[in-house]
């Protein structure tokens, strides 16, 4: 049997929403689709389950903050930071994502349709079997991958053409990699980031992230995994060693 | 200049016809001050931090230490550590890092306001024989309470309150996070901090599982790098802290070394073993006030609205502007840590010049938040170099509802303030991850000295509130008419709001 859990957020503040989410999650449901949503923050904040929220409308900020494990298919775009300090688990957003995205995320992975604002992949880390991913299928704003520690940030660029020019380019990275398709204007790499050779190994890791984008928005894979990408990544894992002498 | 053209910082020398050649010196010193040549100790005084471990494990009392065993020419202005920072900077060209609080020789406030004690026309109260109140509870207290008759003429509550501390003593321990200090170390304080009913941070750096038995006393912390910070995190702790910022280096983030990221280090803050741990200076997800709103309620949220959360800032200029913007941002109390903060590495340029002393800022912030009529709406917790129960008085007399401390509460477990915290060779098993070293201190031991201190300087709280007449902490919170500024310049009697002695 499969029931769907239907809620209505019109008028519905983001606490009682997300307290009938918990609910309905704690009952054992497997599918939630929440309609009329506009604006409600924090949807699914530090929610852990096995289970499919469909978000139709434009969520809040923060949207799957702390999450481990649910997956979030968002019809709309949704503002700053979704997958803020994620844990694990899925956000697809068929639309744009705000500034900050998937800031801090451990865990999981966020896939946007779009683009993303400025600072996405900020401060991105991995651990152990965690190991963040943040593929965007438009253009990104500045500072993309700024102070990565680890995981993967992949730029798809669709419909672009010429070089991504975007100042501050993982700016601070001391782990982890960016992936822009196609050429990346030199002066745009921040301080402590470097290009680094891409070859058929790396290809390999990014092409089940292109499959997998490409089944959420129905793109074609071929032409996206044998295009050229430029990758970014930390030109030291230390970028504060040498900066500093003891008393 | 040649390498060691800077005079000796500190002498040790052994008195010979006490020493017994036993080595234990040798042994306790991490540093390789000594070394056995023959049945005779030989000395590298260079080599010496002034830890004092070697002191204190001397059987015979042998050994002596001097600081400075070698003057400078004086100079009012080019004084020793003027000219020793730039020779260290001529040689390498870098920023300073230091460890443990200000070494500026500035007056602190707190010995320059007085107590006050009845005499006469009021008594004191003898606080073996009357209770005395120091029950603290921290978080938002209602403006006001809806009471409702029920028909068998009982009354019940209404207002729906929202989660607050309870505390036995307005004494916390504040966060220092295991890598900064040893496991030992913070189970050490973790016990004393259970043993005295009263709460203790985590630091930036996750929950390590030896703690989780601890866990109703523990304020977890969320800092700009978000390590060790997960829903299970965020659910263990009593309260949860967000850290803006630091007294010992106000405006720049943290950076833990990855040589101090050992397995165990690693899996608590959940990153990879050995890599640096680098705290940006902002949260990145947090430019504004409304911003900070958005991260505490994100975290209530997580958290289903069940816990206090705490707001963390450096006591800087502005200080009582921006606390009152934290009073509006959902948050329950906020932790004014002052300049004089102690801390495992901050660079020294910043941790003697950047940030006001806490006695000014906590009562600036008290002030401006009962101006504004928003005192009830959050807690003041002030922090940063209290050194004892009078201390604590007069930080609660200013205006605090509570205080953590650091240091001292180091001190406790041993430490000597010799300030190489980050040199991860803490002799005394506290600023360190080596394993023989942390093996020196013993967490059941440590943690009732800890407790031993927490219960004395509330002993002595409540003597001093006895004194006074009061006999409970709510009358002494802000009795600004308890204190007197003893010379103190008008401007700064007017920004305590105390008048001077004799007034
Ligand atoms: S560093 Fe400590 S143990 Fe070593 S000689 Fe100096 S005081 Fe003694
Ligand atoms: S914690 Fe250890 S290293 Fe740091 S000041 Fe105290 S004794 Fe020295």
């Amino acid at each position: 049997m499969n029931v769907v859990v239907r809620i209505d957020a019109a008028e519905l503040h983001y606490t009682p929403l997300n307290r009938m989410v918990r609910a309905a999650v704690r009952d054992g449901e497997k599918e939630i689709v929440i309609d009329n949503v506009l604006g409600q923050r924090f949807i699914a904040d530090g929610l852990v389950g096995e289970v499919v929220i469909t978000v139709n409308g434009v969520p809040g900020g923060d949207l799957g903050m702390f999450m481990r494990g649910p997956m979030l298919v968002v019809h709309g775009n949704a503002d700053h930071a979704p997958g803020n300090t994620m844990d694990g688990g899925t956000i697809v957003i068929h639309g744009s994502a705000g500034d900050a995205a998937a800031h801090s995320m451990r865990g999981g992975k966020v896939f946007v349709r779009d683009d993303v604002g400025y600072r996405g992949g900020i401060h991105m880390k991995e651990y152990e079997e965690k190991h963040p991913c943040l593929v965007v299928g438009g253009t990104a704003r500045s500072y993309l991958g700024e102070y990565m520690a680890g995981g993967i940030v992949l730029l798809l660029r669709l419909g672009e053409t010429g070089p991504f020019v975007e100042r501050g380019i993982a700016s601070g990275i001391h782990g982890g990699e960016v992936y822009v398709r196609g050429e990346v204007d030199p002066g745009c790499l921040a301080v402590g980031a470097k290009v680094l050779p891409f070859e058929e190994a790396h290809r390999e890791r990014i092409r089940p992230l292109i499959e997998e984008f490409c089944r959420y928005f129905g793109n074609d894979p071929a032409p996206l995994i044998v295009a050229d990408y430029t990758r970014i990544g930390p030109a030291s894992a230390r970028p504060f060693a040498g900066k500093y002498t003891w008393e | 200049m040649a390498i060691g053209s800077i005079p000796l910082r500190y002498q040790i020398s052994i008195d010979r016809d006490r020493c017994m050649e036993c080595g234990r010196c040798v042994e306790n010193c991490p540093y390789g001050t000594f070394r056995r040549e023959g049945d005779r100790i030989v000395i590298d005084s260079r080599n010496c931090t002034a830890c004092h471990r070697c002191i204190a494990m001397c059987p015979r009392d042998a050994i002596t230490l001097t600081e400075h065993p070698c003057d400078y020419r004086s100079h009012p202005i080019w004084t020793r550590d003027a000219r020793e920072s730039i020779y260290n900077q001529a040689r390498t060209g870098k920023i300073i890092l230091a460890g443990m609080g200000s070494t500026q020789s500035l007056p602190p406030i707190f010995d320059q306001i007085l107590l006050d004690a009845c005499q006469v026309t009021n008594p004191s109260i003898d606080p073996l024989r009357e209770p005395m109140e120091l029950r603290t509870y921290i978080g938002k207290k209602p403006s006001r309470l809806t009471l409702r008759r029920r028909e068998d003429g009982d009354v019940d509550l209404e207002t729906e309150l929202s989660p607050n501390l309870k505390l036995d003593t307005p004494i916390m321990i504040g966060h220092m996070s295991y890598g900064a200090i040893s496991l030992n170390a913070q189970l050490a304080l973790a016990k004393g901090a259970q043993a005295s009913g009263t709460f203790l941070g985590t630091g930036e750096g996750g929950m390590h599982p030896a703690i989780f038995p601890y866990q109703d006393n523990m304020i977890v912390q969320v800092a700009s790098g978000r390590f060790g910070v997960d829903v299970d995190y965020l659910n263990r702790g009593a309260a949860i802290e967000i850290k803006i910022g630091q007294g010992a280096k106000p405006g720049i983030g943290g950076h833990l070394p990855g040589e101090k990221v050992c397995a165990d280090v690693s899996c608590t803050r959940m990153i990879p073993l050995g890599s640096d741990a680098i705290s940006p200076a902002p949260h990145h997800d947090i430019y504004s006030i409304e911003d900070l709103a958005q991260l505490v309620r994100s975290l209530k949220e997580a958290t289903e609205w069940k816990k206090p959360v705490f707001v963390k800032i450096a006591a800087v200029h502005n200080v009582a502007a921006i606390a009152a913007g934290i009073a509006r941002s959902s948050a329950d109390a906020v932790v004014v840590d002052g300049f004089r903060g102690g801390t495992g590495a901050a660079p020294k340029i910043f941790r003697d010049n950047v940030g006001i002393p806490i006695e000014a800022a906590v009562s600036a912030v008290d002030q401006k938040l009962r101006a504004q009529g928003v005192r009830n709406e959050i807690s003041v917790i002030a922090s940063g170099g209290l050194r004892n129960a009078a201390d604590v008085t007069k930080a609660i007399a200013l205006g605090a509802d509570a205080v953590y401390i650091g240091t001292a509460a180091l001190v406790a477990m041993g430490c000597r303030v010799c300030g190489n915290c980050y040199r991860n060779l803490c002799p005394w098993g506290i600023a360190t991850q080596r394993p023989d070293l942390v093996s020196r201190l013993n967490p059941d031991l440590e943690g009732e000295h800890v407790a031993n201190l927490i219960h004395a300087w509330t002993m002595e709280v409540s003597e001093l509130m006895g004194a006074a007449g009061i006999n409970a902490i709510e009358s002494l919170r802000g009795n600004r008419d308890r204190l007197r500024g003893y010379m103190l310049d008008e401007g700064m009697l007017k920004v305590l709001d105390v008048k001077p002695a004799g007034a």
